[in-house]
């Protein structure tokens, strides 16, 4: 029983990290219908800057260095996006579908090149920023580190959650998801929406790579196209496009990805391993997909006639 | 330019045969150009960009004419590679003539295709791209882990000293001699990779213009209205993944017994994605476009590997970046001005072309 509290708990931090990725996806989804396969890069270069900024910065506590090196990479990140959006999207809006596909593979290339330039193609060591302590919950552990990151990531959903749901900006951008001429005739910018959109899915993708370092104690030029591939993955679950789909897609993920290490050897009576965790994430989308072929809780799109 | 000339090759039977002679001649020599201009590293290349023609060829039938979006392509090339090399070297201790092997390959690749375009047939674009990018995954997984409890793949270390390509008495690992005159081995696989990238270049003109071809095309740009005229969506759909499939166990089987050793690493989603950018950078669903999209995208990370150092070198007398990097970083930009500058592919087909310019998107789209 502690087995299985425990593969949740990680399971949830696991997917709170997915959801937050998986939602810069979704977004950009939602509004432009296109995949932005270099968003996993953005959070791999989230990740290195908040690392460096924060080893530059020894000595200093926790609840003043982890802000600065979360604003810098929060900051690089958005830079990024908003270049990535006007260098290899706005100038093929409306090209051939697969095009900005193909552009979206390029900057992902790059950005991982440009990474192992500046940072090298070594495994960084995430320093510690702050005693991590260890909870019992049901017999299972959660460390400080975990509860930090599961409400973070639950306090940025709420937040943008609000931004969409509440502000002028987030009418706008709902607008432009729905019908971007017709947003356009009512007085939306649709260009300044889009690059708005990119700029805060990066924002939180540059968070989710602090997370996802920290938790793991590690950074790495590499460690974003995985990372990207299973918050898509996570996005597509819930149902791209829509936002509390990539929120409930992540953390399923996280969950199922987690129970599926620790219980495939169990039920397979040791013919897999838990090395097969990332197949068990893979089989349940494809499954969802024949089954619910919108995601979850995606809207089913019409035919078109 | 190109297409006019191609336009009057076709009229006039004289310039036809004498360009015909020519590219033969031009395509038998080549290698003994390359090989003694630029060494035998680049003979290397050339053996490899014909492989990567006949996989962009196949994953051409599935993305340029159906419009299916697979982004697991490799997997099929893994097929193929994994069963050449599991038939043929000391792992099992199982030497199965090539002959078999490769049919056997294409065969099991085709069945693999049927297999994940089965369950996927109602799914379209990005949750097609995604399910079929996951199997690729999957499939490449199961190799690596794949040594434990029974070693059936050998695992991440792979499967060394594959059996060269040889018929009857004949391998092609060692130089061949034939009437006194000598062919090295790299040679003698340019010529067998030729010709079975010609005949994959034929069978796809051929499949082009057939009545499945112009099947697979109707599903491309409307599959409603493709029903509606009576075409079995269902069956079609499953033939494209299918050829296309077993193209890339073809290509596998020869990549195996070529280099001789096959792991899980040459079979990742960074090599899927470099076929699909060779179909799209070259020109989605034209032949001539996707052979050259293959030939750029084998040739020009080559071409950076091989000048990103010396050129470093000769401007700052030392290197300053990384090599791999900077190559990888030149290779990323190319392929991100590429598509800026010609949004349709390098070399598209004339109806694609028509309908980005808007000419006749009527006519072609069945009046939206």
């Amino acid at each position: 029983m502690d087995i299985f509290v425990q593969q949740i708990i990680n399971g949830l931090v696991l997917g709170s990290i997915y959801a937050l990725v998986a939602l810069g996806y979704t977004m950009v989804y939602g509004i432009m219908g296109l995949i932005n396969f270099a968003h996993g890069e953005v959070v791999m270069i989230g990740a290195m800057v908040a690392l460096f900024v924060i080893k530059a910065l020894p000595g200093l506590p926790a609840f003043i260095s982890v802000p600065i090196a979360l604003a810098a990479a929060a900051g690089v990140c958005m830079a990024v996006g908003f270049a990535i959006e006007r260098i290899a999207y706005r100038p093929l809006r409306r090209a051939p579908k697969l095009a900005p596909l193909i552009t979206a593979i390029g900057i992902s290339i790059i950005l991982q090149n440009l990474a192992m330039l500046v940072w090298g193609r070594n495994y960084h060591a995430f320093p510690p920023i702050f005693p991590v302590s260890e909870h019992d919950v049901l017999g299972a552990t959660i460390t400080s580190l975990q509860i930090v990151i599961i409400v973070t990531a639950a306090l940025m959903m709420a937040g943008l959650t609000l931004l969409v749901q509440r502000t002028r900006l987030g009418r706008a951008m709902r607008a432009t998801s729905e019908n971007p001429p017709i947003a356009q005739l009512m007085g939306v910018n649709i260009n300044q929406i889009i690059s708005a959109t990119f700029v805060i899915g990066s924002a939180l993708a540059a968070v989710a790579g602090l997370m996802v370092s920290a938790n793991y104690s590690i950074a790495h030029y590499y460690m974003g196209f995985m990372l990207g591939l299973k918050a898509f993955t996570a996005a597509v679950l819930g149902g791209i496009g829509n936002l509390a789909g990539a929120m409930l897609g992540g953390i399923l993920l996280g969950i199922i990805e987690s129970l599926g290490a620790g219980y495939i050897g169990d039920l397979t009576g040791g013919f897999l391993g838990s090395h097969y965790q990332d197949i068990f994430a893979f089989f349940v989308l494809i499954g969802v997909l024949i089954f619910r072929p919108s995601g979850l809780i995606g809207e089913r799109v019409a035919e078109r006639a | 330019m190109m297409t006019l000339t191609l336009d009057t090759l076709k009229q006039d039977k004289r310039a036809a045969i004498a360009a015909t002679v020519g590219v033969g001649v031009l395509l038998a020599v080549f290698p003994f150009i390359v090989g003694s201009t630029l060494g035998n590293s680049w003979l290397r290349i050339l053996d490899f960009a014909l492989l990567y023609i006949m996989l962009a060829l196949g994953l051409n039938i599935v993305v340029g004419f159906a419009g299916l979006l697979d982004m697991g392509y490799i997997a099929f090339y893994a097929v193929g590679a994994y069963l050449y090399a599991l038939l043929a070297s000391p792992h099992f201790g199982l030497h199965v003539p090539v002959w078999v092997i490769l049919p056997a390959g294409a065969l099991l690749a085709g069945m693999a295709g049927a297999l994940l375009g089965a369950p996927t047939l109602r799914l379209r674009g990005d949750y097609l791209a995604i399910v079929t990018l996951g199997f690729g995954e999957i499939v490449r997984i199961f190799m690596n882990n794949l040594n434990a409890p029974v070693n059936i793949t050998n695992g991440p270390q792979g499967i060394s000293s594959i059996d060269p390509i040889h018929m009857g008495g004949i391998t092609l690992a060692k130089p061949l001699s034939v009437a006194g005159f000598t062919l090295p081995s790299l040679h003698a696989y340019y010529y067998l990779f030729l010709a079975l990238a010609l005949l994959i270049i034929f069978v796809s003109i051929r499949l082009e213009d057939s009545r499945i071809g112009r099947a697979w095309v109707a599903i491309r740009e409307d599959e409603i209205a493709a029903k509606a005229c009576g075409i079995n969506t269902r069956n079609i759909k499953l033939l494209a993944f299918t050829m296309g499939a077993s193209f890339g166990g073809v290509a596998g089987g020869l990549f195996a017994g070529f280099q001789g050793f096959v792991s899980p690493e040459s079979f990742n989603l960074m090599e899927s994605v470099m076929v699909l950018c060779m179909v799209v950078l070259g020109g989605m669903g034209n032949i001539p476009g996707v052979i050259l999209g293959g030939v750029m995208l084998t040739v020009l990370p080559e071409f950076f590997r091989h000048s990103a150092g010396p050129v470093q070198q000769a401007i700052f007398g030392k290197i300053l970046l990384d090599p791999e990097a900077l190559r990888m970083l030149l290779f990323g930009l190319a392929l991100v001005a590429v598509m800026l500058y010609r949004p349709a592919g390098l070399w598209p087909s004339t109806i694609r072309r028509r309908e980005f310019n808007g000419e006749a998107g009527n006519a072609v789209k069945g009046g939206k």
